[in-house]
């Protein structure tokens, strides 16, 4: 169960290695017995010093023996290495029911001889010391542990106990040099455990003996909320990550996150995922987001940002990925109702798996307890995207300057994985003024790849929402501003009208449409009442041409007419000079006369 | 073996005393020391705890010597740490008294045996 859960998160963590520079040098020069804690093994470079003791130290409450039960359990389950409990201030029973609620079968490990725990019991008020004794007995018993499980592991907690048992100071500290020898020459890698003391990391100075590594565990409060930190304040023989790291406990066990960033050298993938809405996908150069950017939403209150982030999560899931919600300002059965008003059912997804609601509240813990949360379910779940609703609502659980710090590290962690990241960010009116709509109170702008911005248009007495993309790395992406339409089937995104009165939108869009509709209704009336117009102009002149044409017909029927009266006449008149002129007897001269007659005739049948 | 030796003689120790209790009423001091191997601490202590005995408790204590190093999974049965550890079982309450007993006042007060008591 612990390694079904735990192995996939190792595979991928080294990219987040604190300290490159262990892996070459040191991973030779020094064995080590990796812990199987999650994240510790990668500011260690490996783990801890194989076949040497390590002190961890913190205040009450810091987790100290969990962090050595875990080291022991994780080296009996997952490395095949046994270990030996020697417990000084719990019993084995108690410590079984104590670690039982974090998954650790404690007894069914002792049973299988995975684990020896002993018991040891220093009761002051029994003991009265007469003259010179050794801590023999300590060391056959922790000898006789070690031989019965084959221990590779020996944890020791707390050892201090002893302290309080035996009153020759300095008799103890010979034993305890002794022994820390007798674990080193057993071959054991060694948790000793120590309470935190004044001034020093342990109350009796036990740095003083093991020398070989010694981890803080530190549980601080800031500003009524706590957060536990580790660090490695010494490690011999190696380089280790220096920094305080944050850890958490839960049901699962200890996760130390490696804070280091891992830089800008992760790949990058050309691959585009559907945002869930056609239109906003059109606005985004016609494919949506790229797999593996980070997308900010940004806008006042009641824009839509978490509808948006509903339909990103819808459609992420629709393509059989899984996606991982963060809700920090709703239930998931709240956020469940609310997006089934607008049509999305994000219900089964969850049902199916492929959709994992995870809310709570921003102040619930620190920053650093966030990020380690997000990364553990990033690396259980594994999926394609990531959604935080909102990443204003952190800065009230810190400072911005670590809200920025935290975001941009789990932003670097998502990219590395190539998970896609949607955020949603609250702007606060008050403070973004009029100006500075495209600026974000966490400072994360500059990481972000997608920004999309949703505003308000308060125009006519009534507010509508307003989309536009401010930002889109590597792709060609609108720059309209679009309506934003939150309507019972979903998000819609309209074109805003722009014309001679400004940008309009919501019901005076609507008014503008259909004064629009009217005009056009009013113009194809318009021309259709003059196609009609010309229509009649047209036959009306037609039927003028045909009169025209009839007169004309008749015209020239009278004209041929005449002529053929003239003809007529003509011929009868030449007919007559003809006999006349026969009856005169004329000279040839006259001849001519009828030539010139004949010629006339010929012209006119020619016409 | 030498454990075994010791126990015997404590057995014996313990089967003389039975006799003494016979007619007295007085409680009989169960007392058991833990070794580890013999070491000088360890021979010590058995014979410093043998000569109080003698001196305070004569006729009515046993002692029991239980060799961890043969058995050490009595010590972790028996709680022991130190070594060498006495242990008075009887009379009660039941008391540790570590270390070799060369500290003659602290023993007996640890045995709660004041010298008043003599």
């Amino acid at each position: 169960m612990l390694s079904g859960n735990f192995r996939p998160a190792t595979t991928p963590m080294p990219k987040l290695e604190a300290v490159p520079r262990t892996k070459s040098a040191s991973f030779r020069a020094l064995p080590k017995t990796a812990t199987g804690i999650d994240g510790l093994d990668q500011i260690t470079g490996g783990g801890l010093p194989k076949g040497r003791p390590t002190l961890v130290c913190g205040g009450a409450g810091c987790g100290k023996t969990l962090f050595a039960m875990e080291f022991l359990v994780r080296g009996a389950t997952q490395f095949n290495e046994p270990g030996a409990f020697i417990t000084f201030e719990e019993t084995g029973e108690e410590l079984a029911a104590n670690v039982r609620s974090l998954g650790f079968d404690l007894d069914a490990m002792i049973a299988g001889n995975r684990i020896a725990v002993d018991h040891v019991r220093v009761e002051p008020s029994e003991i009265a010391e007469t003259g010179d004794f050794d801590l023999e007995g300590l060391f056959l018993r922790l000898g006789l542990a070690i031989d019965s499980v084959g221990a590779k592991r020996v944890v020791l907690d707390t050892i201090e106990s002893l302290f309080a048992g035996f009153t020759n100071q300095a008799l103890l500290r010979a034993e305890l040099r002794r022994l820390f020898r007798f674990l080193k020459d057993k071959g054991v890698t060694a948790v000793i455990t120590g309470e935190r003391g004044d001034g020093q990391l342990t109350r009796q100075g036990l740095e003083e003996y093991v020398s070989d590594c010694v981890i803080l565990l530190d549980h601080r409060v800031n500003d009524q909320i706590s957060t536990r930190r580790l660090r490695i304040v010494k490690y011999r023989g190696t380089s280790h990550g220096t920094n305080e790291y944050p850890f958490i406990i839960d049901e699962k066990g200890m996760s130390v996150l490696p804070i280091t960033s891992l830089g800008l050298t992760h790949d990058v993938s050309s691959e585009r995922i559907s945002s869930g809405i056609p239109r906003l996908d059109t606005m985004l150069g016609g494919n949506g987001f790229f797999r593996g950017s980070s997308i900010l939403v940004s806008g006042t209150a009641g824009t839509g940002k978490t509808s948006l982030a509903a339909h990103f999560a819808a459609e992420t899931c629709r393509r059989g990925e899984r996606c991982l919600y963060l809700a920090f300002e709703e239930s998931p059965s709240q956020l469940f109702r609310n997006m089934r008003s607008i049509g999305l059912e994000l219900e089964p997804y969850a049902k199916k798996g492929l959709l994992r609601m995870h809310a709570s509240r921003p102040t619930l813990y620190g920053l650093e307890m966030h990020l380690v949360q997000i990364h553990k379910m990033v690396s259980e779940l594994d999926p394609a995207v990531v959604i935080i609703d909102p990443i204003s609502n952190f800065v009230s659980g810190g400072t911005s300057r670590d809200t920025q710090s935290m975001l941009l590290r789990l932003i670097d962690f998502l990219k590395a994985r190539q998970v896609t990241a949607f955020f949603t960010h609250l702007t606060s009116g008050a403070t973004s003024g009029g100006t500075s709509w495209e600026g974000t109170d966490v400072g994360v702008s500059s990481l972000i790849d997608t920004w999309l911005l949703v505003r308000d248009i308060e125009l006519a007495g009534e507010r509508n929402r307003g989309l536009y993309v401010l930002k889109s790395r590597g792709m060609p992406h609108s720059n309209q501003i679009r309506e934003f339409v939150i309507t019972p089937r979903g998000i819609d995104l309209q074109d805003v009208y722009i014309g001679a009165e400004g940008v309009l939108t919501g019901s005076m869009r609507a008014a503008q449409e259909a004064r629009e509709k009217a005009q056009a209704l009013a113009r194809r009336q318009e021309e259709a009442r003059r196609l009609r117009e010309v229509d009649a102009k047209r036959a009306a002149l037609e039927a003028q041409v045909a009169a025209l044409q009839a007169e004309m017909k008749a015209l020239s029927e009278e004209g041929k007419l005449l002529a053929e009266q003239d003809q007529a006449r003509e011929d009868v008149l030449s007919e007559q000079r003809d006999a006349t002129a026969r009856r005169r007897g004329a000279d040839p001269e006259s001849a001519g006369v009828r030539n010139d007659g004949n010629e006339r005739k010929k012209a006119r049948n020619e016409r | 073996m030498n454990g075994k030796r010791l126990e015997m003689s404590a057995d014996k120790k313990a089967n003389g005393n039975g006799k003494t209790n016979g007619n007295a009423a007085e409680p009989v001091w169960e007392l058991r020391l833990y070794t580890a191997g013999q070491t000088p601490k360890s021979l010590a202590a058995l014979a410093n705890l043998k000569r109080l005995c003698e001196e305070n408790l004569k006729g009515k204590y046993k002692i029991e010597v239980i060799d961890l190093m043969a058995n050490p999974r009595l010590a972790k049965e028996h709680q022991i740490v130190a070594i060498p550890t006495l242990v008075k079982k009887l009379p009660s309450p039941l008391r540790q008294i570590i270390g070799d007993l060369s500290d003659r006042e602290k023993a007996l007060v640890g045995l709660q045996l004041t010298p008043a008591d003599r």
